[in-house]
C-alpha cells in the first residue's frame, strides 16, 4: 500500500477537532508569520512550547507527526548543513575545505526549526480538519473577493473535489501496478530511459481512469442538479464559538509578543 | 498434493496507524492441483485479500502461504511465482494501457523476456482462448473495444503468461448472461486440456454449483465452511446468515419440499431438477393409477 500522511485527516473529538475552521486556517496563518518574525532563542522556546502543547491537544499520536517530518528529512538535511557549512564567521571544527562554523551552526539550527515548526503547524490543520471543512472555511475567508469577480465557490468545489480524489487515485494506482506486476512489470529498473517507458502500463490506465470519473462525477452532480454556488446554502454552516474567540486570543497574543519583541 | 496451502493466514491493512483493519484472521486451506476451487462471501469478507497473497502481490502479516511449493513471503522468489501464477483482478479491463490489443496481451510474455516468435504464439494463443481474432482485433487499440471485449482482452494479457495456477477475482461481474456463460466455459475447458488450477472468486451462486469442485466461505476474514458446493448449499440457513443465498434450482426445490412433494433438494444444476422433477411427477401418476378414484 501507498502511504501518505501528508494532508491526511485523522478523526477526532480533542479541542483543534472542535474548533471552527476558520479559526484554525486564521490562527495557523498567524503563527506561521510568528514563526518567521521570531530571531531569538527564547521566542524559538515560546513557538515551540506553543505548537507542542496544540499538538498534545489533537489527542493524535506523535507518530503520524514524526512520520509526516521524515518524509521531508533530505530538504531538512540539506538545509542545515549547508548552512551550517557556507556561513562565515568563527570556525568550530573543519576537515579540509569544510568549515563548521559557529554562527553556521545557529543559523542552521534555526532554519532547520523554523522549517519544522512550519510544517508541524500545517499538521495540526490538515489533521485536525477534514478537507470539507477545511475548503469551506477558506471559501468563506475569500467570500469578499466575489465582489471583484473572483469564482470562489467554483474554487472551492474544485478544491474540495481534487481533495477528494486524491486518495481514490492512491488507490487505483496501488491496484492497478498490483495488477501489472502480476503481469511481471518491474517499475523503477534498467536506464532512465527503460523507466519512464516503465511508466507507462502505470499511467496510462491511471489517466484513462481519472478521466473516467471525472465524467461520471460531472454526470452524477447534474442529476441532482448542481450548478454552482448561487444561492447555496451548507448543511453544516460555521459558527464561532467561545473557545474560537479565546484560541484567536491566544494565537494572536502571541502573534503580538514576538512582533513587539522583534521591533522594540 | 496441495498446489496452494495457506496456513493461519493473518493479513492487517495498515498495521499501526488509526486505520489498522484486520482482513483475514488465522484463515488455513488447501487447494489441490487441477482443482476448480471457488471463493464466496460477503462483500469485505477478505476473498480479494486472500487471492492477492497467492502471487506473492501482498505478503502475510502472519502465518504462510506457500504456492507450488515456494513460500509467497520470499521476495526473491517473487518473479518465479508471477511467471506460476496467474492473477486477474476485479475489472482487468481498466488495466490494458497499450496502443493495440496484441501489444497488450504481449506485455506479459514480453516482460518474461522470450523471443518475438514465442510472444506472438502465446498472444494469438491466447486471443484464441478467449474468443477474439488475432487478426482483426489483435490490430485495434483496446480502448475502442467493447467492455466485454476489453474484459476478454485484458483475461487473454493473464493467459498469455501460461500459468500453472489461475486466479480470477470475479471476472464475469457485469458480463451479459451469454458472456458469462461462454467465460466459464473456456475456463473449465483450459482447466481440462492444460490441467491447470483454476481459483474463481465470485459472487454467483450458480456458477459456483455448476463449475466448482469445492467452495470456501469466508465470513469477516474468517473461513466459515469449505466442502463440495453440494454439501455447502445443503445448510441453507447458515449461507444466509452469512449475507450469502444458494442457487435458483436448490431455491426451487426448497420450496417444492415446502408444498410436501418428497423431492432432493441437494441438486446444483437445472438438468439434474428437470431429472428429480420429472421423476416425482412420475412417481405421482403411478401412484393415482394404482389407486383409482383417489
Amino acid at each position: 500500500m501507498i502511504n501518505v500522511t501528508i494532508g491526511q485527516f485523522v478523526p477526532g473529538n480533542s479541542l483543534l477537532h472542535r474548533l471552527d475552521p476558520r479559526t484554525k486556517v486564521v490562527c495557523v496563518i498567524a503563527t506561521a508569520i510568528a514563526v518567521f518574525i521570531i530571531a531569538s532563542w527564547y521566542e524559538f522556546a515560546l513557538l515551540t512550547g506553543f505548537v507542542f502543547l496544540s499538538m498534545i491537544l489533537t489527542g493524535i499520536s506523535a507518530k503520524i507527526f514524526f512520520r509526516g517530518l521524515l518524509s521531508i528529512w533530505l530538504l531538512l538535511a540539506v538545509t542545515f548543513f549547508l548552512q551550517a557549512l557556507l556561513t562565515p564567521g568563527e570556525v568550530w571544527f573543519g576537515l579540509g575545505f569544510l568549515k563548521v562554523t559557529k554562527e553556521g551552526l545557529a543559523g542552521g539550527g534555526q532554519i532547520f526549526l523554523r522549517l519544522v515548526l512550519l510544517i508541524l503547524i500545517a499538521f495540526l490543520l490538515t489533521l485536525t480538519t477534514s478537507p470539507v471543512n477545511l475548503t469551506a472555511a477558506l471559501e468563506s475567508i475569500l467570500a469578499p473577493l466575489r465582489r471583484v469577480g473572483v469564482p470562489t465557490h467554483e474554487l472551492a468545489m474544485m478544491m474540495t473535489i481534487a481533495l477528494r480524489f486524491v486518495p481514490t487515485l492512491l488507490n487505483e494506482a496501488d491496484k492497478i501496478a498490483k495488477a501489472q506486476r502480476s503481469r511481471g512489470a518491474g517499475f523503477g529498473s534498467g536506464g532512465a530511459m527503460d523507466r519512464v517507458k516503465g511508466l507507462l502500463p502505470l499511467f496510462v490506465p491511471l489517466f484513462a481512469g481519472a478521466l473516467r470519473s471525472a465524467e461520471e462525477l460531472a454526470v452524477a452532480m447534474e442529476a441532482r442538479c448542481y450548478r454552482g454556488g448561487a444561492n447555496r446554502t451548507r448543511m453544516h454552516s460555521l459558527t464561532l464559538k467561545p473557545e474560537d474567540y479565546m484560541t484567536l486570543l491566544i494565537t494572536f497574543a502571541i502573534l503580538a509578543i514576538t512582533v513587539w519583541l522583534r521591533y522594540t | 498434493m496441495p498446489v496452494i496451502k495457506v496456513e493461519n493466514l493473518t493479513h492487517v491493512y495498515s498495521r499501526g496507524t488509526p486505520f489498522e483493519v484486520t482482513s483475514l484472521d488465522s484463515v488455513s486451506l488447501e487447494i489441490q492441483r487441477g482443482e476448480f476451487y471457488a471463493l464466496v462471501g460477503a462483500t469485505g469478507s477478505g476473498k480479494s485479500t486472500l487471492v492477492q497473497h497467492f502471487n506473492g502481490i501482498l505478503a502475510p502479516t502472519g502465518g504462510n502461504v506457500r504456492v507450488c511449493g515456494i513460500d509467497v513471503a520470499n521476495k526473491g522468489l517473487r518473479r518465479e511465482l508471477w511467471h506460476r501464477v496467474g492473477l486477474v483482478f476485479q475489472q482487468p479491463e481498466h488495466q490494458l494501457f497499450e496502443e493495440t490489443v496484441f501489444d497488450d496481451v504481449a506485455f506479459g510474455p514480453r516482460n518474461l523476456g522470450l523471443n518475438n516468435a514465442e510472444v506472438r504464439e502465446r498472444v494469438i494463443d491466447a486471443l484464441r482462448l478467449v474468443d477474439l481474432d488475432p487478426e482483426e482485433v489483435g490490430r485495434t487499440s483496446p480502448f475502442r473495444l467493447s467492455g466485454g471485449m476489453r474484459r476478454k482482452a485484458a483475461i487473454a494479457g493473464v493467459l498469455a503468461l501460461r500459468p500453472e495456477v489461475l486466479v480470477l477475482d470475479e471476472p464475469a461481474a457485469g458480463l451479459d448472461p451469454v458472456s458469462r456463460r461462454q467465460l466459464m466455459e473456456r475456463i473449465d475447458r483450459l482447466r481440462g486440456e492444460r490441467g491447470i488450477t483454476v481459483v474463481l472468486v465470485t459472487h454467483n451462486m450458480e456458477e459456483v454449483a455448476r463449475w466448482a469442485d469445492r467452495v470456501a466461505v469466508l465470513h469477516k476474514g474468517r473461513l466459515a465452511m469449505e466442502a463440495p458446493p453440494r454439501e455447502v448449499f445443503n445448510k441453507t440457513e447458515e449461507l444466509r446468515a452469512l449475507g450469502l443465498d444458494v442457487p435458483a434450482t436448490v431455491e426451487l426445490m426448497l420450496r417444492l419440499q415446502a408444498r410436501g412433494l418428497p423431492v432432493r433438494a441437494d441438486l446444483l444444476t437445472i438438468d439434474e431438477a428437470v431429472v428429480e422433477i420429472a421423476r416425482i411427477l412420475n412417481m405421482e401418476r403411478n401412484m393415482e393409477m394404482r389407486q383409482p378414484g383417489v
